[in-house]
């Protein structure tokens, strides 16, 4: 096999159509009879329903319904949680329509079904709900205290309480041990703000029930979960209902869910008997689609005088909003694994409380978990290097592991296969010019240059390729890990590829037809991806966590794999050769020693026309594979970054980033760069804009782009970017996720870089976002307190 | 994000326009360049019954010569007030802050009458046209009236048009030599001021001669800052005496409190950024 496609910087074939307004997003459906569909949303954050008359809405002009909770009751069952992470987890149920009380400000009350989306809109005003107002809790900490509850059917606002403990797993020492013996000991509190995945297409809704087999379109990451989750909660044959996911604009996690309004428009549509649609607007889409980070992070973290960390410490308080979404009660539990990072203490405790508040439910976003565990661990090598008065770098370095140490079993007992954290480090320093900044900065301190500098430092691993069955299994997950492929032989040799994942962006189309492209010899342009439709990719388990290449494109390696073994015995056939003999390179069979071949696509017509095949030969090439990975993959990389921070206005600046990946074996370095960057803006958009604010009765106030402050381009730096590649041993490309990689690396690294410059002047933390108001309080504070650390 | 059903008038006249607000009664709203308008419209926070759109009277755009002033038409839109030769060399402290509002999109259809009559606390184009001294020129059903910028902005998105009242015209007076610069502080490239300060000097040798600085959103209303405006006249051009000058920028004001600051942290960068507004006008 010649290698010619992987590693290429081809554009994405997917982008023509998107670029040039031919895309196909579900809100540009139209389908014959059409309805329409508006929410009635609760403006309080916790209240008992006390009454809701839908009269004056059922009679205002093109209003075909109204649903209210009661009116669904019967058949709406609960939206489940699959991830139950303790066996006494408690949820409570989460109906698409609330039936008596609400949780949280956005949560629906009721369902507007007209003949225009504007008549819908209309009658929304109409419904009169009657509402008693409950108490609110809003605050993690006094969540946790249990002294108002979300739920006034819960006697508690704790759904679980999940503990790592390495003494107990056998994985590692004790953590009381190591923080008695501790001879430096840092205790810290860290905030992970509420954030909002803040995908730009808002999510849509189409339900055609007009045929035998109901088609839901939706704008989903995961149609086939949405496909089984639906028929298992309205105890629906899961063989009557298709879903489509069609163009998908962005996710990031925020549509690795269901939601209610899923359920609603599929109730609706069945109960009218046409097709219905609901599109949320931007301000419902923040309000009410569900939130990310949320969490309390106490850490401690004991070490020896001499910089090597000896234990780490944590208690999580993680906020799971007013519900159990599909998976939020897991997304801490992933960052879990990941506290130790690239080091290698041997003690290591966390305990993660999942605790309920009205607010929106959470749920994964970019990253999910391992951000906060990665912010968490890279604030803390920072912190001890300021204690010790060490490089950062240096402390780093002192407890990494490495690159001869591989594979190494971790504190958690998880098992990195490759990693070359040196390299990554080395490339990285070189190309930010690491030691002349050093320089500039203490010139500037020494010059009280109003505008300080600061170097803040990221050393993070991932874990991704989610993931082996049994490890999910081992996690109470619900389901598995695996992911299915199909190459589909055409009679002229082009060739179709089903893949079960499911992009919404990432590129996958282009990614997949050049994998195939290098193992069939078809061309790439001969090739077709079909992805996101129940119908045609009739398996799989979608796109998140990373796991598209690592897992589903190992899938589709398999399948093709599978197409040349069928195929060699027709060939072999067909030049009346033996099978051993048959060799396959770059498109065609040839057989040993001889001048003799035979193209793939002649094989491929004669496996069509089926005139001439081998005694128990089925006519066709078409190939499945499923792939379960034995072991997840780790990504690492040095993230290094210059801030400037105006101490007079508080203003922060990014004035250099540097960043080298490691994400393995690269298929289409071009789709590498563009997921570093677009998550190097998210993690850096957490470190500095973007949260997610409620007033004291729990009203959303970031409830547009006004005020949720999205970074755009004119916000961000040139990035520099770079690799180094270390080949995961555990898939056969070498392979690494990177969806997900700037997204954790970075927010660290800029906080890190805030501090670093104006630590001297007494500022020992800020929170994010590391607003210009914050970080100038910090700075009035520590004059006040006058305190140099 | 549907609005509310309204009824549309396009009139081509201020003459027209005038009767079609006078039969509408109270429900009317007029319609500049609906970048404020209709995402309120939109969420349901406004829901006029009627709206009459400018955007056909030509003599309510462009910007034209009037001796010692400009007539600027308000249609006239942020990328023109931006970009208009006219302005630039007689009144560039206007073009300086359209050219911080918002992004192009919102520059080539949003309205300098618009922004003006809107007169968000935040926006960008009441505080300098407060310290040029600008005068309002109103069309209504009893003939044209004459209000000068310190009387026209009255509150909080309140000023002295009156129901039934249009905005024609804006007359700023030419301040041809003087150096300008306006400072705006935002948290990312494209958003609202958290505050910003307008600035315009005129420097004789090695003195300020005269300076005229306005702050946005420091209150309810666009504000002049008087003790500043004093402190420096005659002042020599020093980034010590500016710095001493500006110490006096937030006086008088009354700053709210929001998700991007409170009101200490208004009045604190006030100071700063008044300071870097007068010297980067003054050229030093
Ligand atoms: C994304 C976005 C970002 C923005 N960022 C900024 C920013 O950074 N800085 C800034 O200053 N502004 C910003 N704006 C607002 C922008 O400047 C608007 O153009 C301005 O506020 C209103 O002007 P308009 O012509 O669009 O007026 P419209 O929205 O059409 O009208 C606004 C109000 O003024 C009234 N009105 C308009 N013209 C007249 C008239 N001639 N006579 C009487 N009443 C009239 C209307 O009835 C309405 O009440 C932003 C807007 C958007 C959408």
């Amino acid at each position: 096999m010649t290698i010619t496609e992987v590693g290429r910087a081809r554009l994405r074939k997917e982008d023509a159509h998107l670029i040039t307004g031919r895309s196909r997003y579900t809100d540009n459906m139209t389908l014959p009879g059409m309805l329409h569909l508006a929410m009635v949303r609760s403006p309080f954050a916790h209240a008992k329903i006390t009454s809701i008359d839908t009269s004056a809405a059922k009679s205002s002009p093109g209003v075909v319904t109204v649903l209210t909770g009661a009116d669904v009751a019967a058949e709406q069952g609960s939206l489940p949680n699959v991830w139950p992470v303790t066996a006494e987890q408690k949820a409570p149920a989460f109906p698409s329509i609330a039936v008596d009380e609400v949780a949280f400000a956005g949560e629906v009350v009721a369902c507007i079904v007209a003949r225009s989306a504007a008549a819908a809109r209309d009658a929304v005003e109409l419904v009169d709900v009657s509402y008693d107002e409950l108490p609110v809790v809003l605050d993690l900490e006094e969540a946790f205290t249990d002294k108002v509850l979300a739920h006034s059917n819960l006697d508690s606002n704790l759904s679980a309480t999940w503990v790592f403990d390495s003494g107990e797993a056998g994985t590692g020492k004790p953590i009381a041990e190591a923080l008695a013996n501790a001879e430096v000991l840092i205790e810290r509190t860290f905030y992970q703000q509420r954030l909002i995945p803040a995908f730009m297409e808002p999510r849509s809704i189409v339900v055609d029930p007009t045929s035998e087999q109901i088609t839901m379109w939706s704008s989903t990451q995961i149609p086939h979960i949405l496909r089984l989750i639906l028929a298992l909660t309205l105890g629906l044959p899961e063989s009557k209902l298709r879903v489509i996911a069609p163009d998908v604009g962005g996710g990031f996690g925020g549509k690795l869910t269901v939601i209610p309004e899923e359920f609603i428009t599929l109730m609706a549509a069945r109960r009218v008997g046409k097709p219905c649609k609901y599109t949320e607007t931007r301000s419902e889409s923040l309000q009410s689609g569900h939130h990310g980070r949320a969490q309390v992070q106490k850490v401690k973290l004991a070490a020896t005088k001499d910089g090597i960390v000896t234990g780490l410490d944590i208690q999580l308080l993680a906020d799971m909003g007013a519900y159990l979404g599909i998976i939020g009660s897991g997304v801490p539990i992933l960052g879990a694994f990941m506290y130790n990072a690239i080091y290698k203490f041997p003690a290591y405790r966390l305990e993660c409380n999942n605790l309920f508040t009205n607010k929106a439910w959470t749920g994964a976003y970019r990253g999910a978990g391992r951000p906060e565990a990665t912010f968490a661990i890279e604030r803390l090598m920072d912190e001890l290097a300021v204690e010790l008065g060490m490089d950062p770098l240096e402390v780093r370095k002192k407890n990494w592991i490495n690159n001869e140490e591989f594979p190494f079993t971790t504190v958690t007992g998880l098992e990195y296969d490759s990693g070359n954290y040196e390299a990554a480090t080395a490339k990285a320093v070189e190309l930010f010019g690491y030691d002349e900044l050093r320089a500039e900065q203490v010139r500037r301190r020494e010059a009280n240059d109003p505008v300080q500098l600061g170097i803040g430092i990221s050393t993070f691993t991932e874990m991704c390729g989610l993931a082996p069955s049994r490890v999910l299994g081992a996690l109470s997950y619900a389901a598995g890990g695996w992911e299915h492929a199909q190459v589909r032989v055409l009679p002229t040799g082009n060739v179709e590829v089903v893949t079960g994942t499911s992009p919404h962006g990432q590129g996958h189309e282009t990614a997949w037809s050049q994998l195939v492209a290098d193992r069939l010899g078809v061309p790439f342009e001969n090739i077709e991806v079909l992805h996101g439709d129940t119908q045609v990719s009739q398996r799989g388990l979608d796109t998140y966590g990373s796991r598209s290449l690592t897992v589903g494109g190992m899938a589709v390696l398999a399948a093709a794999d599978k197409v040349i073994e069928k195929a060699k015995v027709l060939a072999a056939h067909l030049m009346e050769a033996s099978e051993e003999d048959i060799e396959f390179t770059d498109g065609k069979f040839s057989v040993k020693g001889t001048d003799q071949s035979t193209a793939f696509g002649e094989v491929a017509f004669a496996a069509f026309s089926a005139h001439n095949l081998p005694e128990g030969f089925e006519p066709n090439l078409d190939s499945d594979a499923t792939f379960d990975p034995q072991s997840f993959s780790f990504p690492h990389g040095t993230h290094l970054a210059a801030m400037e921070v105006d101490t007079e206005t508080g203003q922060v600046t990014i004035r250099k980033y540097v960043c080298v990946d490691d994400v393995g074996v690269v298929v289409n370095p071009l789709i590498v760069e563009g997921q570093v960057h677009g998550g190097l803006a998210q993690g850096i958009a957490q470190a500095l804009y973007e949260e997610a604010v409620h007033d004291d009765a729990g009203t959303l106030v970031t409830g547009s782009f006004v005020d949720y402050l999205v970074p755009g381009a004119p916000d961000l730096p040139h990035f520099t970017t770079a690799r180094t590649e270390t080949p995961s041993t555990t898939n056969q490309l070498g392979a690494k996720g990177v969806g997900e990689a700037g997204t954790i690396a970075s927010t660290p690294a800029i906080v890190n870089g805030v501090l670093d410059a104006v630590r001297h002047l007494g500022v020992k933390d800020i929170k994010m976002p590391c607003t210009p108001s914050r970080v100038w309080a910090a700075l009035e504070e520590a004059k006040t307190t006058g305190g140099v650390q | 994000m549907i609005p509310s059903a309204f009824d549309y008038a396009a009139p081509t006249t201020v003459a027209e326009a005038l009767g079609v607000l006078a039969d509408a009664g109270d429900d009317v709203k007029v319609l500049a360049g609906g970048q404020s308008l209709i995402p309120v419209m939109k969420l349901r926070l406004a829901d006029p019954a009627m709206v009459v759109d400018l955007g056909r009277i030509g003599e309510l755009s462009g910007v034209r010569d009037d001796g010692d002033a400009l007539l600027i038409g308000a249609m006239t839109t942020h990328h023109q007030i931006a970009t208009d030769p006219l302005i630039v060399e007689h009144v560039p402290l206007l073009a300086q802050a359209a050219a911080t509002v918002a992004d192009p999109q919102v520059r080539h259809r949003g309205t300098f009458g618009g922004a003006l009559v809107h007169a968000d606390p935040a926006g960008d184009m009441p505080a300098p046209v407060l310290a040029a001294d600008a005068t309002f020129i109103l069309a209504g059903p009893n003939g044209e009236r004459r209000v000068a910028a310190a009387d026209f902005f009255q509150g909080y998105f309140t000023t002295a048009v009156d129901d039934g009242e249009i905005l024609t015209h804006i007359r700023v007076p030419k301040y041809t030599g003087w150096g300008s610069h306006y400072e705006k502080f935002t948290r990312v490239a494209q958003q609202w001021s958290i505050v910003a300060v307008a600035a315009m000097v005129r420097v004789e040798g090695g003195t300020i001669a005269e300076a005229r600085i306005g702050l946005t959103n420091m209150a309810s209303t666009p504000l002049r800052a008087t003790a500043v405006e004093q402190a420096l006249a005659g002042a020599p051009l020093t980034a010590e005496a500016i710095a001493t000058a500006s110490a006096h920028a937030a006086e008088g004001s009354d700053p709210a409190s929001d998700l991007n600051g409170d009101a200490a942290y208004r009045r604190h960068l006030a100071e700063v950024l008044t300071k870097r507004a007068v010297i980067a006008a003054a050229g030093l």
